[in-house]
């Protein structure tokens, strides 16, 4: 009986408004190019996961008769490396795809961490003001007063270059535009009503900060960190073709790059695969991201 | 207004003191032996090191390290390179008018075209062009800009052979001595026949390639700034005082539309010089940028460590020019918080 009335009583209510993911789906999916850049990301995804599947062969075994042979459609091919070996004859397809998991690793995880890290300075600095918010807000202006691929190095010079250092480096790098974003909105919701009430019912502070003020700040961090993961690909990407990043055998597309830098003459498909990996992945990116600020952050929309 | 000035150029010490600060704890985090690290020597004899220590003041407590590194640094001593043993200011000096010459150049092909296609785009909003345009943005800003040099080198400079590959002026034809350190001017100076033209052709590739990020975003900010103004009230109204078309978009909606495009130029500073780290890579171009990876694949301390500091001052100088010319024209900013 009571889920009778509950079933008649959810009917209307749906038909009414629809629910908030699908609110959500309407909008996004007005912009086609989000809707693509979904698509193709999502299958930039699938070949990440399931590498070990997918790819022909292990990325860092060497065929040593075969080495730098061109796609196989082009002239002196072999439908063995679908896309050609590099100098050292490892499979170009096969580094590529496994790339894929590299990159989007280093994406996520940069996202993640700065998000976490952004999230909860960004919160304190709101919610303590005085000193505490000075101190956060300044050591802030002084990674963004230093340019970011030039901070980056810096940390990895001094840390020494790897996989996991050029995720900290391209973290410190991003870290400021979320706390400033989070410590903004959060100013914004502090003064509000609901929260002044929430406060005179008694909530506690930590509760305060992340059930009540948060969740209101959430849009426009999403669209961010979105757009972060892109940004960190090409971060790092650039620190690996600088020998800064992820080191050799790893197959990382940046990498990648800087070891075919001097094949440029003889074999210029072995420069031009990585490079396109790396545009496309960001381009998908980047569109998914802009659908999600159109459909999430109305006042962002742009024109 | 002068207080405005004095107010945001005090805002910029406590950051200079906090990049001098950064630079120092950093070599101080290098793994390693720190007078090896800043002496580039291994296995040194114990008094050889304790010369080193003292020399160097490594035997002195942090804060008194510290406040030396400082009071050398507002000395204008950035330390001496391993390397070249070169002071590393007389260095960086050298090298910079290369990266200044190369960012001058990305910025005028930005801005030069990023501008006039932005103002189009909006114009003709929906338009063929205005989605071909939003698309290359979109491509131009998600470019990685070290495939995309060498992209160019392969296409322009290897297959068809119009432009070198490296370097900023072709040495075994053209020999003068530097005067003002920017090329094309000391080429201009030198009165050799045919110098300018080799210098220009040098400086074409890579500053395309320097200057495509910042060309994607200046258009697509264009265009939104452009679609902004022609909504409003005053736009219309001089529609309809009957005012020509081009009267229209060029007196009155153009110079408000470009008010946030020039700010977004000034902030553009930043993401140059990172920018130019790679190009400089890539191309070979004897800048501030190639010279810091360098520094690195030599362990050349030092270097990198004054290199960094000074890039991020003049960062950090630029950007509060920009604010306080930006003030100087608007007054809403000046006497906002």
């Amino acid at each position: 009986m009571a889920a009778d009335i509950a079933d008649h009583a959810a009917e209307p209510v749906l038909r009414a408004a629809p629910g908030p993911l699908r609110s959500f789906w309407i909008s996004f999916s007005e912009n086609r190019g989000a809707v693509f850049g979904m698509a193709v990301l999502a299958f930039i995804v699938f070949l990440a996961v399931f590498a070990d599947w997918i790819a022909p062969y292990s990325p860092i075994d060497q065929f040593r008769d075969f080495t730098k042979l061109p796609p196989a459609w082009d002239a002196g091919g072999n439908w063995k490396f679908p896309l050609g070996t590099d100098a050292l004859g490892r499979d170009t397809l096969s580094r590529l795809i496994y790339g894929a998991r590299v990159s989007l690793f280093i994406g996520l995880a940069v996202m993640i961490v700065s998000v976490l890290l952004g999230v909860t300075l960004g919160l304190v600095a709101a919610f303590s003001g005085g000193l505490v918010d000075t101190a956060i807000m300044r050591i802030m202006d002084l990674i963004i007063s230093v340019p970011g691929l030039v901070l980056a190095i810096l940390i990895v010079a001094v840390l020494g270059p790897s996989l996991a250092n050029t995720i900290w480096a391209v973290t410190v790098v991003f870290l400021p535009r979320y706390v400033r974003l989070v410590r903004a909105s959060a100013m914004g919701e502090i003064g509000k009503e609901y929260v002044t009430a929430a406060r005179v019912a008694g909530v506690r502070r930590l509760r305060l900060m992340v059930m009540t003020v948060l969740p209101n700040c959430l849009a426009p961090l999403i669209v961010q960190a979105a757009l972060g993961v892109s940004e960190a690909i090409l971060e790092a990407a650039a620190l690996g073709f600088l020998g800064l990043g992820a080191q050799p055998p790893i197959p990382e597309w940046g990498s990648m790059l800087a070891d075919s830098r001097e094949f440029i003459r003889s074999n210029p498909w072995i420069v031009t695969l990585p490079g396109l990996a790396i545009l496309v992945t960001v381009i998908s990116i980047n569109l998914m991201g802009d659908g999600l600020r159109d459909a999430l952050d109305p006042k962002l929309k742009r024109s | 207004m002068v207080m405005f000035f004095l107010k945001r150029a005090a805002l910029t010490v406590p950051t200079f003191f906090a990049l001098m600060f950064l630079t120092f704890i950093a070599i101080r985090l290098v793994p390693g032996d720190p007078v090896e690290v800043r002496t580039g020597e291994r296995g040194i004899s114990p008094e050889r090191l304790a010369q080193f220590r003292a020399e160097y003041g490594l035997d002195q407590p942090v804060w008194k390290q510290f406040a030396d590194y400082v009071w050398q640094l507002l000395h204008g001593d950035f330390g001496t390179s391993i390397v070249t043993n070169e002071r590393v200011l007389t260095e960086f000096f050298q090298l910079f008018p290369a990266t200044i010459e190369l960012s001058f150049f990305a910025m005028v092909f930005a801005i030069g075209i990023g501008i006039p296609a932005g103002v189009v785009a909006a114009l003709k909003r929906g338009s063929l062009f205005d989605q071909a345009l939003m698309g290359l943005s979109l491509t131009g800003f998600s470019m990685p800009i070290f495939w995309w040099g060498l992209l160019l080198i392969m296409l322009v400079s290897e297959r068809l052979g119009w432009t070198p590959v490296s370097g900023r002026i072709d040495l075994i034809k053209y020999y003068f001595e530097p005067v003002t350190g920017f090329m094309l001017i000391d080429a201009l100076l030198s009165g050799q026949p045919g110098a300018f033209r080799s210098a220009l052709h040098h400086l074409v590739l890579p500053g395309i390639v320097l200057g495509t990020v910042p060309l994607a975003t200046l258009a697509r900010m264009t265009r939104s700034s452009m679609l902004e103004v022609l909504s409003e009230d005053y736009v219309r109204t001089a529609r309809a005082k009957g005012l020509s078309p081009f009267r229209v978009v060029g007196l009155h909606a153009l110079r408000n539309a470009l008010i946030p495009v020039v700010t977004i130029i000034g902030l553009q500073v930043g993401s140059l010089m990172a920018g130019a780290v790679l190009t400089e890579t890539i191309f070979s171009w004897p800048g501030v940028g190639k010279w810091l990876i360098e520094s690195i694949g030599r362990r050349d301390y030092p270097a990198l460590q004054g290199g960094i500091l000074l890039i991020s001052a003049v960062v950090i100088l630029v950007n509060l020019t920009v604010d306080m010319l930006y003030g100087s024209i608007n007054p809403r900013i000046r006497h906002g918080r």
